[in-house]
C-alpha cells in the first residue's frame, strides 16, 4: 500500500480521460496478500487433485454423516423424491436416453469425483454451507461415491486417492467453441 | 396451419407499399404515427394491466380530471414506479424459498426500449440472496499472478472504470422450446431470462495489470460470496479482453440479486459465468470443472454426448409486441416489435415474417445498435384479420444466423415429454419463435 496514498490525482484523472484510456501506471490501490492468508477461502479443488486437503473418510463414516446432513432432503437412499424439496438425486445411473437434463447424475455424468468433494464443502448442507471438517466431506464423498458402486465399501478417500477416481461419463463431453478458449 | 388459410390482403390501394406477404409493410410506414397509433394502442394489454375500461374514452367529453384540480403526492427520496404498473413485474419461481435455485423472468412483452429497468433484471440464485455489507467485501485475486492483491470496495473505485451497455443472458433462457409441443406461455416465461443493462466498473484486465499474470496461466476461476460460494471456470483470454468487475446497473450500484456490491460481467457469455458477489479470481492452468460447469450448465445432445464450456449466448430474436397473451382487437395497422441480441457482436439485419416464414422483410434497426446489446428491431405491419405467424430472424455482424426452430430441434434434439413451462431441461436454445394470430385477434405460441 505504499503507494496508495497518492490516490488523490489518480480519481481526478479517471475523471478527465475517456472511458478506457489507460494509466501509465495504476493506482496500486489492491493490498498485497501472504500466500498463507489465503487458505481460508482457497477452496478449489481441481481434476488432478490440486487444492484437496489433509484427511480422509470411509463410507462407512460418510453413512452415519448422511443420515444426520443430507437425508432429509435428498432422502434415505440418496435417491431424491423428498416431498416438496427438489434437491436433486444422489444414487442412480439410469442411461441417457433423453436430452433432458433431469437424467444426469453423478454415475451417470459427472465428469471428475473431485467435484464431489469441491461441490459438498462450498454449497452443502443447503442451510449451513462451509460448516463441514474436511475428514466429514472426505466421508460424505466417499459414501456417495459407494452408493453409486464407483469405490469399494471399504474405499478410503483422500487427497491421493480421490482424483484417481475413474467416473463412467468422464469423456462424454464435447467443448462448443474451443476457438474462444 | 397452412398456408392456404391465410386471407390475401389486398395492398394496392394502402399508400403504404408491402415489403412481404401478409401485410408487411414498407418500414416508412413506422413515420406515419396516425396509422400505427390506430394499431398499437388496441391491443388489450394497455388496457388490462392498467385496469381501465377496456375501450380509451375517446368519446367522452374534454374536462378537467380529478388530479388536474388539485396538487399531486409529496416527492419521494426513491422513487417506484405508478400504482397503475403494479403487474409490471417479473414471475417468481420459488416464491416461498424452498431449498433449491430461484429465478426472476423479466416482462419483455410489459416494457419497451432496449434496457431493462433494475427491478425487472432476470435473476438466477443459487442460494437464495446474499445481505452483503460492502464495507466488509473482498475481492481476492490469487494463483497464477506475481503479486496476489486484496481489493475492497473503496480500493477498486480508485481505478479508472468503463461503462458499457451490454445483454445478460441465462444459458436456461427459452428452454420452453425444447418442448415437442409449443408451450402455451407469453414471452416472460418463453424468454424472460434474459435483460440489457449499462453496467459500469473496473476492466479485470486493469487489475491484472497490478497482479501481473504468470504465463502458465489460461483460465481463471471465478467465486462468489453468496451460500453456495458459486465458482465458474472462465478462459483469460475473456478476462484480458472485454471482462469487468461491475459495480453499477444502470447508474446505480448493483441490486442485491444481480450481485450486489460487485459481480464478474463477461459480456456475450452465458450468464451463470458472470458470478455474482465476487469475492475470489485465482488465475489458474486448467478449469476447475465446478458443479456449475460439470453438470448444471452442459447440454445433452440427441447422442448423448454433452456440450461443455458453451461459454456464448449465440444470436437470437423474439417479437414482443403482439405475443401471447395480447389480443388484436380489430383488422388494420400495428407496429411488430422484439429484441435481438448475439453474443458474438453486434446485430447486422433482423427479418420479420407474417406468413409462418414464407415471406420475409427488414425490419427497422433502433439506434444505437451496441455489441452484445438488446437491439430493439421493428416493422410496420397491416393485419387483414385474417391468421397470420409472425416470426423474427436476426443475424449478427459476424455472419451468425439464427436458426430456424427445425434446423435447430435438427442438430440439438427435443425433449421426449412435454415439460413444465419454467423447467429448464436443455439449454441454449436459439430457435426462431412463431407466433400465431387467429381470426379473432388472440397471439398464441405455435411452431411453424
Amino acid at each position: 500500500m505504499s503507494t496508495a496514498r497518492e490516490v488523490i490525482p489518480a480519481v481526478g484523472l479517471a475523471l478527465s480521460i475517456a472511458a478506457g484510456a489507460a494509466f501509465a501506471e495504476g493506482p496500486n490501490s489492491g493490498k498485497p496478500i501472504d500466500p498463507a492468508d489465503i487458505a481460508a477461502w482457497d477452496i478449489t479443488i481441481e481434476p488432478d487433485g490440486a487444492g484437496l486437503p489433509p484427511g480422509a473418510g470411509t463410507p462407512v463414516q460418510g453413512a452415519r454423516l448422511y443420515a444426520e446432513q443430507c437425508a432429509q432432503c435428498h432422502g434415505p437412499d440418496g435417491k431424491g423424491g423428498v416431498t416438496g424439496v427438489n434437491a436433486a438425486p444422489l444414487v442412480g445411473s439410469e442411461p441417457i436416453t433423453d436430452i433432458s437434463a433431469a437424467i444426469k447424475r453423478i454415475a451417470n455424468f459427472w465428469p471428475y469425483a473431485t467435484t464431489l468433494f469441491d461441490y459438498i464443502r462450498r454449497a452443502m448442507p443447503w442451510q449451513q454451507p462451509m460448516t463441514l471438517a474436511n475428514n466429514d466431506v472426505y466421508a460424505l464423498t466417499a459414501y456417495i461415491l459407494a452408493q453409486n458402486k464407483l469405490i469399494g465399501e471399504n474405499d478410503t478417500m483422500n487427497a491421493q486417492t480421490l482424483p484417481r477416481v475413474r467416473m463412467p461419463n468422464r469423456d462424454g463431453f464435447i467443448v462448443r467453441f474451443p476457438e474462444a478458449m | 396451419m397452412s398456408i392456404s388459410s391465410y386471407r390475401r390482403h389486398r395492398t394496392k390501394s394502402s399508400p403504404v407499399e408491402a415489403v412481404a406477404g401478409n401485410g408487411l409493410l414498407h418500414r416508412r410506414a413506422l413515420l406515419r404515427r396516425g396509422v400505427i397509433l390506430a394499431g398499437a394502442i388496441s391491443t388489450a394489454p394497455l388496457g388490462s394491466r392498467t385496469g381501465a375500461a377496456a375501450e380509451p374514452p375517446t368519446d367522452a367529453p374534454l374536462t378537467e380530471a380529478p388530479w388536474s384540480r388539485e396538487p399531486g403526492s409529496i416527492i419521494q427520496p426513491y422513487q417506484l414506479p405508478s400504482r397503475f404498473e403494479k403487474n409490471v413485474v417479473r414471475t417468481v419461481s420459488n416464491p416461498t424459498g424452498q431449498p433449491s435455485p430461484s429465478g426472476a423472468r423479466t416482462p419483455h412483452h410489459l416494457v419497451n426500449g432496449t434496457i431493462t429497468p433494475n427491478g425487472l433484471h432476470f435473476v438466477v440464485v443459487y442460494g437464495g440472496v446474499p445481505d452483503i455489507d460492502p464495507d466488509k467485501h473482498r475481492l481476492l485475486i490469487h494463483g497464477l499472478v506475481k503479486r496476489p492483491l486484496v481489493f475492497t470496495l473503496e480500493a477498486l473505485v480508485r481505478y479508472p472504470m468503463v461503462t458499457r451497455v451490454t445483454f445478460l443472458e441465462c444459458g436456461g433462457n427459452s428452454a420452453p422450446l425444447f418442448s415437442p409441443q409449443p408451450l402455451q406461455a407469453n414471452v416472460q416465461a418463453l424468454h424472460g431470462l434474459a435483460s440489457c443493462a449499462e453496467w459500469t466498473g473496473v476492466k479485470l484486465s486493469t487489475l491484472l495489470e497490478e497482479t501481473g499474470t504468470d504465463p502458465k496461466a489460461k483460465w481463471f476461476i471465478a467465486e462468489g460470496a453468496d451460500a453456495p460460494h458459486l465458482t465458474r471456470s472462465v478462459p483469460l483470454k475473456k478476462g484480458l479482453d472485454d471482462a469487468m468487475i461491475a459495480l453499477y446497473q444502470n447508474g446505480e450500484r448493483l441490486m442485491p440479486a444481480n450481485g450486489y456490491p460487485m459481480r464478474l460481467l463477461l459480456p456475450g457469455y452465458e450468464g451463470n459465468m458472470n458470478v455474482k458477489y465476487l469475492r475470489r479470481i485465482k488465475l489458474v492452468e486448467e478449469p476447475a470443472m465446478s458443479f456449475w460447469e460439470s453438470k448444471v450448465y452442459t447440454q445433452i445432445l440427441p447422442n448423448h454426448k454433452a456440450y461443455q464450456f458453451y461459454l456464448l449466448q449465440e444470436v437470437k430474436s423474439f417479437i414482443t409486441q403482439p405475443s401471447p397473451g395480447m389480443t388484436l382487437r380489430e383488422p388494420g395497422p400495428y407496429e411488430i416489435s422484439g429484441i435481438a441480441y448475439s453474443g458474438a457482436g453486434r446485430i447486422s439485419k433482423v427479418m420479420v415474417s407474417a406468413d409462418g416464414g414464407r415471406s420475409w422483410a427488414d425490419a427497422a434497426l433502433q439506434e444505437p445498435v451496441l455489441s452484445k446489446a438488446f437491439t430493439r428491431f421493428r416493422m410496420p405491419w397491416r393485419w387483414d384479420g385474417g391468421a397470420a405467424v409472425l416470426q423474427s430472424r436476426a443475424w449478427d455482424e459476424t455472419g451468425n444466423v439464427q436458426p430456424t426452430r427445425a434446423e435447430f430441434v435438427a442438430q440439438r434434439g427435443e425433449l421426449k415429454a412435454v415439460p413444465p413451462v419454467a423447467a429448464v431441461l436443455n439449454q441454449h436454445c436459439n430457435a426462431i419463435t412463431s407466433w400465431a394470430v387467429d381470426s379473432a385477434g388472440e397471439v398464441k405460441h405455435v411452431y411453424s
